[in-house]
């Protein structure tokens, strides 16, 4: 009991310091910034782990935190290969085939309205649809391997990803195209100097909810069917023999890769978009 | 826009894909009729083989008009109290996304709230709510299943709801802290000068402000509520619900039968958006935008 009454302790402490800190000329810093969430971060890990210790809940329901970090640090090498097979032969050439096609066909019927009138609300709904479901179709016919995986990630990504860059190819303003005009350019210089650049804040609002899709599609797939290692397959097996701290180690891992991915599209956006207001504070 | 022009082109490219889906229909499945002439010890000339690609029990794709019989013969084929009626399946799926968007509205609108109103909230949780979306939730749905198992929950609504609602509260979240502060300064001074309070502010101007983001918000939380109860009807048998028929259609290998349940996922999810849809327009009516 005593060890859930001091964190509480500590997790009120950190309120307050968060609540003074908020108030306080530190949180127009950067360092601040950072500073407040990582201390809100923290107080939950603690709060989690006394509420594990000082109410005896069995590990089978859940693992404190330190537990699950014991268990990262004993299984690095089988973390990594699952990682490599799910994250990096799965979800990342998905995510880099399904966007770059959804590029490639954005561009290839720009120059036809009537195709984007067309494709632009089917792609709207398909983007709503569970497309997930389609995993165990695609795991059926392209088998077990990673390239199922793939390809799931490739059909998820790629309707939202057509969507956004059909809607940035169109995000350049009348003005600007007039000026191209009167400068003499050709349809594919007004493309490649105007345009495109005009539709990269869409393109990365795209990527960075691709970027979260592709996680989610490689890791489903895996429950229909993968080698024996893989997220997903670790994830599935492990539940059903309730050795949740490896679970909860895969999910650290996701939560890592996924963080990890959405942070990489946001720092080459930062570098590439510098000129949009968004960019700017 | 006319008529024309918003709805032929729509036309056109279902048409395309229809086209192409029975190209590949032929193409995949024809693998399988000349393995099987090859292994009879005969052979099938072209024009032969594609009738037969067209009704095969376990096609490797099956033609659209075999996938459509399928699933009228799931909506319709049966009472919608059959446990093979994609019907009660959907319905299943149905009452499971409604409480996991429910519980996502109530969880996105009340941080919102706090965000808006508390500085250090805004400053400690909403990284974390940004960060809480990258990660892959069908990491945490078997454990969220079992978890609710061990708690005594034997029923699956509970944790269904919590993945669900985990999808679509994060959507709701950013349109309502938008919506919320979208009031301008001169608005808010206004009320100052009118003696409003803090909770008349909210009521009067935050509130009705914050709701075209808030209905905006609803179509993308909807899909996504959808796509967590089926994600959460996945994994370690489930045996109710859309997700669950894609599972059985999966392990039994029975192509149709996954198929059909897609499709009817597709529906339900139109059917939810054009819902939603229609209460945005009477909310609107009601408080009073023009169309």
């Amino acid at each position: 009991m005593s060890a859930l009454l001091f964190a509480l302790l500590v997790w009120l402490a950190a309120w307050a310091l968060n609540v003074w800190l908020a108030g306080s000329p530190v949180a127009k810093t950067r360092f601040g910034k950072a500073l407040v969430p990582l201390i809100f971060g923290a107080t939950l890990l603690v709060l989690w782990e006394g509420l594990v210790r000082g109410l005896g809940i069995a590990p089978v329901i859940l693992p404190a935190p330190s537990a699950i970090a014991a268990k990262i640090a004993t299984s690095l090498p089988m973390l990594w290969q699952d990682f490599a097979q799910t994250i990096l032969k799965g979800a990342i050439p998905g995510f880099l085939i399904g966007s770059g096609a959804a590029f490639l066909t954005a561009v290839a019927i720009d120059r036809s309205p009537f195709l984007q009138r067309g494709l632009l609300p089917i792609g709207n709904f398909v983007a709503a649809l569970p497309i997930v479901g389609l995993a165990p179709i695609l795991v059926m016919w392209f088998g077990f391997g990673w390239e199922s995986k793939a390809a799931v990630v490739v059909v998820m990504v790629f309707f939202p990803m057509l969507v956004n860059i059909v809607a940035g190819l169109q995000a350049s303003e009348r003005m600007q195209r007039d000026l191209m005009a009167t400068w003499g350019a050709s349809y594919l210089q007004t493309l490649v100097k105007l345009r495109l650049p005009a539709a990269l804040p869409f393109v990365f609002n795209g990527l960075k909810i691709a970027s979260t899709l592709a996680l989610i599609g490689a890791i489903v797939a895996e429950f229909f069917g993968s080698p024996t290692f893989g997220m997903g397959f670790r994830i599935s097996t492990e539940v059903g023999r309730l050795g949740l701290d490896m679970v909860w180690a895969e999910i650290a891992v996701a939560a890592l890769a996924g963080s990890l991915l959405y942070g990489i599209v946001a720092l080459i956006e930062r570098w590439m978009t510098f000129w949009h207001p968004s960019q700017r504070h | 826009m006319s008529l024309r022009q918003t709805v032929l082109p729509i036309l056109t490219i279902l048409a395309g894909i229809i086209v192409l889906w029975y190209l590949a229909a032929v193409w995949m499945n024809s693998t399988w009729i000349y393995d099987q002439a090859e292994r009879a010890g005969t052979t099938v000339s072209f024009a032969e083989m594609v009738p037969q690609t067209m009704s095969l029990d376990r096609p490797l794709l099956p033609p659209p008009h075999q996938v459509g019989a399928e699933l009228w013969k799931g909506l319709f084929g049966q009472a919608v109290t059959s446990k093979r009626s994609l019907v009660y399946h959907g319905f299943v799926t149905f009452k499971g996304t409604m409480m996991g968007f429910g519980l996502g509205i109530i969880a996105g609108v009340l941080l919102a709230m706090a965000i808006v109103r508390f500085r250090v909230m805004d400053m400690s949780v909403m990284p974390w709510a940004i960060i809480s979306q990258t990660v892959p939730i069908v990491a945490l749905a078997p454990m969220i299943i079992t978890l609710s198992s061990q708690l005594g929950l034997s029923d699956r609504d509970v944790p269904k709801a919590i993945i669900a609602a985990y999808l679509s509260f994060f959507p709701v979240l950013v349109s309502m802290v938008k919506g919320l502060r979208a009031p301008d300064q001169m608005q808010l001074d206004l009320l100052k000068t009118y003696g409003a309070g803090e909770a008349a502010t909210f009521l009067k101007l935050r509130l009705p402000a914050s709701m075209p983001y808030f209905f905006a918000s609803l179509k993308v939380a909807v899909a996504a509520s959808l796509v967590g109860t089926i994600v959460g009807e996945l994994p370690t048998g489930a045996i109710e619900g859309l997700g669950a028929r894609m599972l059985i259609g999966s392990q039994f290998g029975e192509p149709l039968i996954m198929w059909a349940a897609l499709f009817a996922a597709a529906i339900l999810a139109g059917l939810l958006i054009v819902a939603v849809g229609i209460v945005e327009r009477l909310a609107r009516k009601r408080m009073g935008v023009p169309a």
